[in-house]
């Protein structure tokens, strides 16, 4: 893998409400530069809604995102998310774009470079995932592990500072999860800041720096992945365990 | 059998048919597809902007798209060219200098094909699934670029289909402009069967003219089902497994 010009995320306080609906209740987040953070926990714990606050696809009611120590939400949302790379459970490559343009079409659009330049970059990032042979493939042709990895490519190739993954494995095929989790875990140990939200508990425990654990819109527990996965103090923490372990 | 030669006369007059033809095709062809086509494109833009405003956050958008949506929807064609054909004949002549009504009859045409088509563009648009919209703005994209680049784009190729229909329905309606009187040179299809039919008695240049338009528009029908088609089912490719992933499916299996 090649080297990641990787920044440090930092959550403080967030909170969200749809309507009577509290989803985030005061979350710290924070991930140290080249370091993975895993947020696991039940469905409709707010994981997922915490990935797409701290890119500010939807904005917070209240609190601070830092990056690099700096925060972002005085920025322009759509520069900060050119600095956060984003993949996502179901894909959403983009079915009418062939699988090289689906990677360069923000580095044509965004980073303005020429469409030659752009494409040798897509297919670079293409070769690194393991698929520059199916770049003017459509994505409906791509197997949902082959799918799920171009989305990495595109995600990668804006060089973000740091990546979210929202259950990137959970909609893929039991045969398909490994070849995912293994580029996962590639970009992890080559120094990508990663906040990766998951089920694969494997994962969580193997390759991430530290492990948060949400239930409710709060961190229950986070720590090491050994403390989290061995020592759980809290009862809901090791409930949880329990029901996935 | 006098009753059944005398149909055959009042429908299938191969004289009077042949008579009509040079004008229904080198007359009535041209400017039939001339006002189709062009409320065709001018309807799509007008109807591009009322589904985005449709589909806009910002509620008076919304409802000014609304209103003229049920307005122009809910009204008969004919009447609105007649209105629009008429009422603004006196501020077309100050603006262009000429009597020719097209361009009143293809703003007329426009404006009801618009109501129609900026509802088939709001559904197709509608119907992409709301993950694309979060991957463009996750790249960077402004919301107007993810319209732009990703939805939109979708949103149409699902309602093509729908959009040739709405085509096939101009090349019909395009008929009433009649209603606004044409000199003989602009008149389309549907006028030039018409008044041979008035002058010989004789039905067979409308029965011509109908084979004209069936000529235009049994093949759009067609192309509609076989495009339907086509994003129904997407052209057929091989799928290969997933090869990073074989090795390690292998491996579980031994």
């Amino acid at each position: 893998m090649t080297e990641f010009a990787s920044g440090t995320l930092t959550g403080k306080n967030l909170h969200l409400s749809f309507g009577h609906n509290h989803v985030l209740r005061g979350i710290d987040l924070h991930v140290e530069k080249g370091t993975t953070a895993s947020v696991i926990g039940p469905s409709g714990s707010g994981k997922s809604t915490l990935l797409r606050v701290m890119n500010r696809l939807i904005e917070p009611d209240q609190g601070d995102i830092l990056l690099d120590g700096r925060s972002v939400l005085k920025d322009n949302p759509d520069e900060l998310r050119q600095r956060i790379g984003m993949v996502f459970q179901q894909f959403n490559l983009f079915p009418h774009k062939t699988v090289v343009d689906n990677v360069s079409l923000a580095l044509r659009k965004l980073r303005k470079l020429p469409q030659e330049q752009a494409r040798a970059e897509a297919l670079e990032q293409l070769d690194l995932v393991g698929l520059k042979h199916k770049a003017d493939a459509r994505p409906a042709n791509l197997s949902g592990g082959q799918q799920q990895r171009v989305a990495i490519a595109r995600a990668l190739a804006m060089k973000p500072e740091v990546m979210f993954f929202d259950e990137a494995t959970s909609a893929l095929d039991p045969e398909l999860v490994k070849g995912v989790l293994a580029l996962m875990t590639d970009l992890a140990k080559g120094g990508m800041t990663m906040v990766v939200v998951t089920h694969e508990m494997g994962f969580s425990r193997n390759v991430s720096d530290t492990v948060t654990f949400m239930d409710a819109g709060v961190v229950v527990e986070s720590g090491p992945p050994q403390q989290i996965f061995s020592e759980p103090r809290t009862d809901r923490l090791k409930d949880f365990l329990s029901d996935v372990l | 059998m006098d009753l059944l030669d005398q149909l055959a006369d009042t429908f299938f007059n191969w004289e009077e048919m042949a008579k009509v033809i040079p004008a229904l095709l080198m007359v009535g062809l041209p400017n039939t597809l001339i006002l189709a086509i062009a409320s065709g494109i001018l309807g799509s833009l007008l109807g591009l902007g009322l589904a985005m405003m449709g589909i806009s956050r910002n509620a008076g958008a919304r409802w000014v798209a609304r209103i003229y949506t049920d307005i122009f929807r809910g009204l008969p064609a004919i009447l609105v060219i007649l209105v629009i054909g008429i009422g603004l004949s006196p501020i077309a002549r100050e603006i262009t200098g000429s009597r020719n009504p097209y361009p009143l009859g293809i703003l007329a045409l426009t404006l009801v094909a618009a109501a129609y088509i900026g509802e088939i563009f709001r559904s197709g648009i509608q119907s992409v699934e709301k993950g694309q919209l979060e991957a463009s703005r996750a790249l960077g994209f402004s919301y107007g670029s993810s319209m732009r680049l990703v939805v939109v784009p979708q949103g149409i190729r699902r309602v093509l289909p729908a959009l040739v229909n709405q085509f096939i329905s101009l090349l019909k309606d395009s008929s009433l402009v009649f209603m606004l009187g044409l000199a003989a040179s602009d008149r389309e299809i549907f006028r030039i069967g018409n008044d041979a039919m008035a002058n010989t008695g004789n039905l067979s240049p409308l029965v011509a003219a109908g084979v004209l338009y069936l000529i235009l528009t049994v093949p759009l029908t067609h192309f509609v089902n076989y495009i339907d088609h086509r994003l129904r089912t997407g052209k057929p490719e091989k799928k290969e497994p997933d090869e990073l992933a074989a090795p390690i499916g292998k491996g579980a299996q031994a």
